[in-house]
């Protein structure tokens, strides 16, 4: 099991995934450059957080065609693993790997706070080990990361257990004002219809250390190495 | 030749436009009334050779709909003319 984590121009987030990924949980991991063309070998690929390319034109339209993304493409047609968090979710929608698309926030802020998600789906690579009814706390940090779909869209992936996260209360209530950014019924996280590549806006990983005072987010890496590794 | 294609991206209508709104109540704290909707795009320009009109009107398509804008929550139009 080898694990990738992607460095756009502009990800601030990839150094913060490396380290959760080797020293929180012993894996063995590479950080490969969006200039390369090749996965290394990687089975797990990650697109951290940050502005690639500066969130010209819109977020992570323009890192959807860095010349590592052919490859990425290829390996999640095959079936292989692949996350987006925050930047990296808004690039893997970009790139129509994931449906839907991420506008700015309803307030027009940046939003940068420990919010709180609960599981919807708990039957996936990435949820697993996560209690449903349970709200956790993880932080986000975005401007766009208001989740849109068509009705359509919506619906299809309801019926198909694609909706993964959604914003609550500390008590686990889904309700409007638990929703920080005005997304559609409250998403904050998604995957594809085969369920091997999945997008979230909160940052798993700047909630799984100790020595960051919060490991809420660290059940959803649990969830991966006991899925992916079996 | 040389050609200039005007391409104007909006938000698609059913979505939420929270800039328009913000300019909206900013235009109303200035006096300016009557308004009753704004919204918010981008104006591109893109300078380009190409052999006839068409050509660059194919260009701009293209780059609309692969670059440009996101279908998913914008529509685009155009204009291409000699510069």
């Amino acid at each position: 099991m080898k694990f990738g984590v992607i460095t756009f121009p502009g990800s601030n987030c990839d150094d913060d995934l490396y380290d959760v990924l080797k020293n929180t949980m012993n894996c063995t991991t590479v950080k490969l450059w969006h200039k390369e063309t090749d996965l290394q070998g990687c089975d797990f690929i990650f697109l951290p957080g940050g502005f690639s390319y500066g969130d010209y034109l819109r977020s992570g339209a323009i890192a959807r065609f860095s010349p590592i993304m052919d490859a990425v493409i290829k390996h999640a047609e095959r079936g292989g693993y692949v996350m987006g968090i925050c930047n990296g979710f808004q690039i893997l929608t970009e790139a129509q790997l994931l449906p839907g698309a991420l506008l700015r926030n309803v307030g027009m802020k940046f939003i940068c706070k420990n919010t709180y998600i609960t599981p919807v789906n708990t039957d996936t690579v990435i949820t697993s080990c996560l209690q449903k009814n349970k709200a956790y706390k993880i932080p986000v940090a975005h401007a766009e990361g208001r989740f849109y779909a068509s009705e359509a869209t919506l619906d299809e992936m309801k019926s198909n257990g694609q909706i993964l996260f959604k914003y609550c209360h500390p008590d686990g209530t889904i309700d409007d004002t638990a929703n920080i950014n005005g997304s559609i019924e409250n998403i904050a996280g998604i995957c594809n219809t085969s369920k091997n590549v999945f997008g979230m806006m909160p940052h798993p990983e700047r909630a799984a250390s100790e020595y960051l005072s919060n490991t809420e987010g660290k059940a959803i890496f649990e969830s991966i190495l006991k899925n992916v590794r079996a | 030749m040389k050609y200039i294609a005007e391409i104007t991206i909006m938000p698609l209508k059913e979505i939420l436009d929270p800039q328009g709104k913000a300019v909206k109540s900013g235009l109303s704290n200035l006096g300016i009334k009557n308004i009753s909707e704004v919204r918010i795009g981008k104006h591109i320009s893109l300078e380009m050779e190409a052999s006839s009109k068409e050509e660059a009107e194919k260009n701009a398509e293209m780059a609309c709909k692969k670059l440009l804008a996101n279908l998913i929550m914008e529509n685009y139009s155009y204009v291409v003319k000699e510069a």
